[in-house]
Order: structure tokens, then sequence, then C-alpha cells
């Protein structure tokens, strides 16, 4: 047999039906739904009578309306949304879940989070399944293997109705980092140096599979991150391969198979892994050793310089179009070529979102926040855990001691200021140093100026007040 | 989404005729909030609406089932709710040089047909759409004037069918049901 991708083998164990076109019916095999892309789809359903063809493999949570101050009073009563399009999404997916049967993680429940951190955290996503979600970040679940892409909404009532999709197959890029990351670099600055090398349309079209030592080494928390920014150069989906550590994650989880079933499913599982011989339409390496801490200076997830380096000068670029997007990222964020990144103050810290709101992530932040304090300068400093679960793991560990002590406010699962959807927002030409995944204009709040940046470089810039790493924060204390 | 055949589409076309139209410009982010696809329309190119003289509030243009664009039409973002708001208007069918990849796929899936022809037709029927009533007939796969004048296009052979035959994907899809639930009995692994 040729060899075959890891891509290759989940597509192909997939395939229901394939039309003349090659376009294929492709079985989903895990259904995320939140609030914002689901209402039309649930109509749409009740218009035509249809039911939900599955779903026990359908899962739906709150996160992007909801906001990140406490949910029930001290009585249990819920406490009112004040905007009523939020309150509106919320409530219909609250009663589009029962009426169709389908599993629902509510608000205050202890295991509700953003779909990118439940999805994993209770074992619904597994390595070799087909996940989607009505959302781009739904790639972030190739950490544990299995192909996940976001999709639309008439997508997403196709999935409902039929539990299937008609998908034209992709073309696959291997992306490989090898190496030991020096000290101080996170999974995000990986992330950032990898969406920088491709740009920001480079994989269009592709499934990522990341591959080599450096990825080997890497925790699932930090490949969930890798993976989350898949889509940030084009790429629907990411891969990484199910091993050793992608077992240890699983074994337990609540919705993950249990005893001998796991034994079964971890054999399959690691039988996933791309065959010796298989052959990817493009390629790229990174060595580890020459990634930094990363942050960005402009409004497109792409626009990457160490943090220790200078705004570009947009006729730097050769591309022509480049520099005229450059010109006008300088001047939305309202920065000058040559500028030291590290001198530019910011005044507020995100620490949350799909891409970065996980233990380690908290960890990592609180790491470097003990026995510190934010800047006087700075006029918000929030940590937003990923989901429930991470919050009562990370109070157990006494980190929300830590960053409330230093400043930070400790808040509720959801994705908060990652987009300007719920209460949680960056006001207008104000910066922020942020976990997130998106710098785009207004993405934050109309007119504010987003700088992507791993968790524990966000910390150190709280504590500085402009953005910093632990490197320097640790020269500034001397 | 059930919806209905179609086949020909006869009436007003709406000459909007600019490049690179985007979703933001289709329809506002602030939109982005709704729970259903109707109503939209009343958002719909509300930048645009802005100027006194815009053809969306031209009396000729009320009610057309057809709109004429400028290349690269639906750039931008991949939200549905600009397929939404265009359908909320009654638009059927779009005419242009050329659409964003997503939002043609994401009309297709609203039952709006959109039709790709050279910038010089499009010119033409510009200027046609001021006075007289349009045909897009997608049977035939033309676009005909009152005086007869005939503009051919391709469409997709499976898009054209779905079209003429009122289908949608899901549709089409469950007559796949048998082939479904064979997969099913066979190879998902279960929640637990
Ligand atoms: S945290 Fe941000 S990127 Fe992630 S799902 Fe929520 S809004 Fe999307």
């Amino acid at each position: 047999m040729t060899p075959r991708t890891m891509y290759e083998k989940i597509w192909d164990a997939h395939v229901v039906d394939r039309r003349e076109d090659g376009t294929c019916l492709i079985y989903i095999d895990r259904h995320l739904v939140h609030e914002v892309t689901s209402p039309q789809a649930f109509e749409g359903l009740r218009a035509a009578g249809r039911r939900v063809r599955r779903p026990d493999l359908t899962l739906a949570v709150p996160d992007h309306n909801l906001p990140t101050t406490p949910r029930r009073d001290a009585a249990g009563n819920r406490i009112p949304i004040s905007d009523p399009q939020s309150a509106q999404q919320l409530e219909l997916l609250e009663s589009n879940a029962p009426s169709f049967g389908i599993r629902y993680i509510g608000d205050a429940d202890a295991e509700q989070g953003i779909v990118h951190v439940v999805g994993p955290e209770q074992g619904f996503t597994l390595p070799g399944t087909t996940l989607v979600c009505g959302d781009s970040h739904t790639s972030s679940h190739g950490a544990l293997g299995a192909l996940a892409f976001g999709i639309g909404t008439s997508e997403v009532e196709h999935v409902l109705a039929t539990q299937t999709l008609m998908l034209k197959r992709s073309k696959t890029m291997e992306v490989r980092v090898e190496g030991e990351l020096p000290p101080g670099v996170s999974p995000k600055d990986v992330a950032l140096a990898i969406v920088a090398l491709i740009g920001t349309g480079g994989a269009t079209g592709h499934v990522i599979e990341y591959r080599g030592s450096t990825f080997d080494a890497m925790s699932i928390e930090g490949r969930l991150t890798v993976a989350n920014m898949a889509i940030e150069a084009g790429a629907r989906s990411g891969l990484f391969a199910p091993d050793e550590k992608t077992l240890a994650y699983l074994a337990g989880r609540s919705m993950a198979p249990k005893g001998k079933a796991f034994d079964e499913a971890a054999r399959r599982w690691l039988a996933l892994a791309s065959d010796e011989g298989a052959t990817y339409d493009r390629s790229v390496t990174i060595d580890a050793a020459r990634i930094a801490p990363a942050v960005t200076w402009g409004t497109s997830p792409e626009d990457v310089v160490a943090i220790d380096g200078t705004v570009p000068s947009p006729d730097s670029f050769t591309d022509a179009s480049k520099r005229t997007s450059a010109r006008q990222a300088l001047d939305y964020m309202d920065l000058k070529p040559g500028q030291k990144m590290a001198e530019i103050e910011v005044q507020n810290v995100f620490i949350g979102s799909c891409t970065n709101s996980r233990i380690e992530d908290l960890r990592a932040a609180a790491g470097i926040l003990k026995g510190r304090h934010i800047a006087n300068s700075i006029l918000q400093a929030l940590v937003v855990p990923g989901s429930g679960l991470v919050k009562r793991q990370a109070e157990a560990e006494g980190l929300d001691r830590v960053f409330i002590d230093a400043g930070f406010e400790w808040r509720e699962p959801g994705c908060s200021a990652c987009l300007g959807m719920n209460p949680d927002k960056v006001p207008a030409g104000e910066r922020c140093a942020s976990t997130s995944n998106r710098n785009f204009m207004g993405r934050q709040g109309p007119g504010a100026r987003t700088h992507l940046v791993s968790p524990a470089v966000a910390a150190a810039t709280a504590v500085a007040g402009h953005l910093c790493d632990a490197r320097m924060l640790e020269g500034l204390d001397q | 989404m059930i919806r209905k055949p179609l086949e020909f589409i006869v009436g007003r076309a709406i000459p909007l005729g600019l490049k690179n139209i985007d979703t933001d410009i289709i329809i506002a982010a602030e939109w982005l909030k709704t729970v259903s696809r109707a109503g939209l329309g009343q958002g719909a190119f509300a930048v645009l609406r802005e100027d006194p003289d815009n053809v969306f509030d031209d009396p000729r243009f009320a009610g057309a089932p057809i709109l004429i664009a400028g290349d690269n039409f639906g750039c931008g973002s991949s939200r549905e709710h600009a397929a939404w708001a265009i359908a909320d208007m009654g638009i059927r069918a779009i005419v242009a040089p050329g659409f964003s990849d997503i939002f043609a796929s994401n009309a297709f899936k609203n039952g709006i047909a959109t039709i790709v022809l050279p910038q010089a037709a499009v010119d033409t029927l510009m200027n046609v759409a001021q006075d007289e009533d349009l045909t897009v007939d997608i049977r035939g796969q033309f676009v005909l004037t009152e005086n007869g004048d005939r503009f051919e296009f391709e469409l997709d052979p499976f898009r054209r069918h779905c079209l003429m035959e009122g289908l949608d994907e899901i549709d089409l899809t469950m007559k796949l049901e048998d082939r479904i639930a064979a997969f099913e009995r066979q190879s998902v692994q279960a929640v637990s």
C-alpha cells in the first residue's frame, strides 16, 4: 500500500460517499455548538421539520457572549445580561439544546468554558475523529490528532441534520520544528513564528501536520496553542500525531473511552501517525533555536517580531500590497518604524482565549507575577480561565491569589476580551498585550490596539507597563 | 433551508457595479448578533445607503430580484450573514465579473445564483438595467435583455441542478441516508 499521511488516513476512514467530481460526503464524529453560529441553523431545522441526527455526538456550550463577571447572585439566581442581543443568543442555545436532545453545559456549570478548551478537557475530542464547530479556531483540536475545522452556519445545520459534510480533499503541508526551544520561549512563540513564516494566507487549502522533535517534547496544552493558530496561517486544520503524551492526557477524561475500550482505542490512535515515506504537498522547517519570545506589531497575526526587536519599516516589504497594509497597520496601531517593541507602553493586559487559557498558561503567567505587582499605568488586567475546570485547578494551586495579589482581576470562563462581543473590551485608542490569536483592527473593541503575546510576556508586560519579557523584567528588577 | 425551485428570474436589476464590495459593506458587524436569517435586508449595504442617491433606495429598483456588481464581490469575512442579507432583500441572482469563493458558496447555500460574466457584458447590462427588466435563465445559462441580447454564462452543474430543483444540500445528503446509516454501524466512536 502506498504510504499515507495522517490526514489521508483520517479522511479515508470517514468517506461515506464519493461524487464523480471527487467531492466526498465525510462523516462527522463530533460537533461542538456555541451560541453565536447556531441560532439560524436550529431555525432552519425547525422550518424544515428536521431533527438532529446524532444528538449524542453533539455538545453545546455557551462562551462568546457570556460576561466573565459572576453569573449567579448570592441566592443562586441568574444575574441578567445587559446586552439584549447577547442574552437572546444565550437563551436560544439554552432552549435549542434540550429541545433537540443535545447535551448542554450551561453558564453556571463547573465544566463550562470556551468550546475549544472544553472539548479536549472533557475527552469529547478524540484522536482520529472528525470534529467540527461553527468557529474558525476549531483547528485547536488537531493537537489531539482529531481532524478538526471550522464551518459556517449552513454547514452547522447540515451536520446537525445529517452528521456529514460534503468536502473536497485538502492538500497537505508539513511544518517541521526541530530542536530545543531557548529558555523563555513558549508554544505561543512557536505558533507566532509559524504564522510569520508561512504568512496568513500561506497554508490556504492545506491541512498542516506538525512534526519534529520540538513538538515531540511539547505538552498537549502547548500543542493546543500551536494548532489553535493553524487557521491564522490559512490552514483550516492542523494535526499532531497521537503519542504517549496524548494517551496520558486523555486517560480518565469524562467523555473518553474507559478501561478496555480505551486500550483498544489507544492502539488505533497510535497507528494514525503518517507512514514512513508519506509525502506532503509542501514542507517547511524551522530551527527551534531561532525562535524568540514574540510580539506582533501590526494588525495581522503574521506581523511578528522578537520582543527585543523594533517596529519594521513598511518599505522593508518586497510585496507592494503588504507595504500598503503595513502602513495602514502602523497608522492604526500608532507606531513608527524603528520604535523598540520593548518601549511600547500598554494599558491593558488580557490573559485568556482558546489560545492561552489552560492551566499551563496560567502557571506560566503566575510564575512571573509571584511577588510582583502590575504597573500603576495598567488600567485593566484580566485573567480569564478557559473553563470552570481550569479555574478550579488554578484555585487549588493558589494561582488565583497570585494573580489577585499582583493586581489582576480573576474572572469566570469565556471568550472575554478575545473579541468584542461580551462586556470585556479594550477601549478605543488603548493598547493591549493579549494572549489571544487575532490582532485585527477592532477585534478587541472598536479602535483597540492589540499586541499578541505569550502568557509569560503578557505577565511581564503587566508588571513593566510596557511590552517586556521575563529576561528583561529581571533586568528591571536589579 | 427549504427553498423554491429557481429556473429563471425576470425583473429589475439593481445596477450597483462597484468593485471589491466586501462583506462589511454588505452587512455591518453589528448585525452579527442576530438569531434569524430573516430581517437582515434592512441592514444590507447600509454604508452605501447613506448616500441619498444610492441605487438601492431608487424606486425604479424597488423589489428587484437581480443585482449587478463589480469584480470580487463578497470579499472579506466568511460571514454567511452577507448572503442572508441579500436573500432577505429578495435578490435571487447576482451578476458580476467575479465573486469571492466563500461568498459564492454561501450565496448558493441560500438559493442565490452567482452569475459570472466578462466585465464588458456586465458594463452593457449595467446600462440596460437603468430602464429595462432582465431575464436570468438558469436552465439555459444566459442573461437576456428585452431587445433580445443574450449573454451566456456557465454554472457549476451541481449547483445549477440544486438551484433548478430547489434542493438544498441537506435534501441531497438525506438521499444518502442508507450509506450514512451503514457507516454509522461500522465505525463511529461513541461519546461515553
Ligand atoms: S476565545 Fe476567541 S478565538 Fe477562541 S473561540 Fe472564543 S472568540 Fe473565538
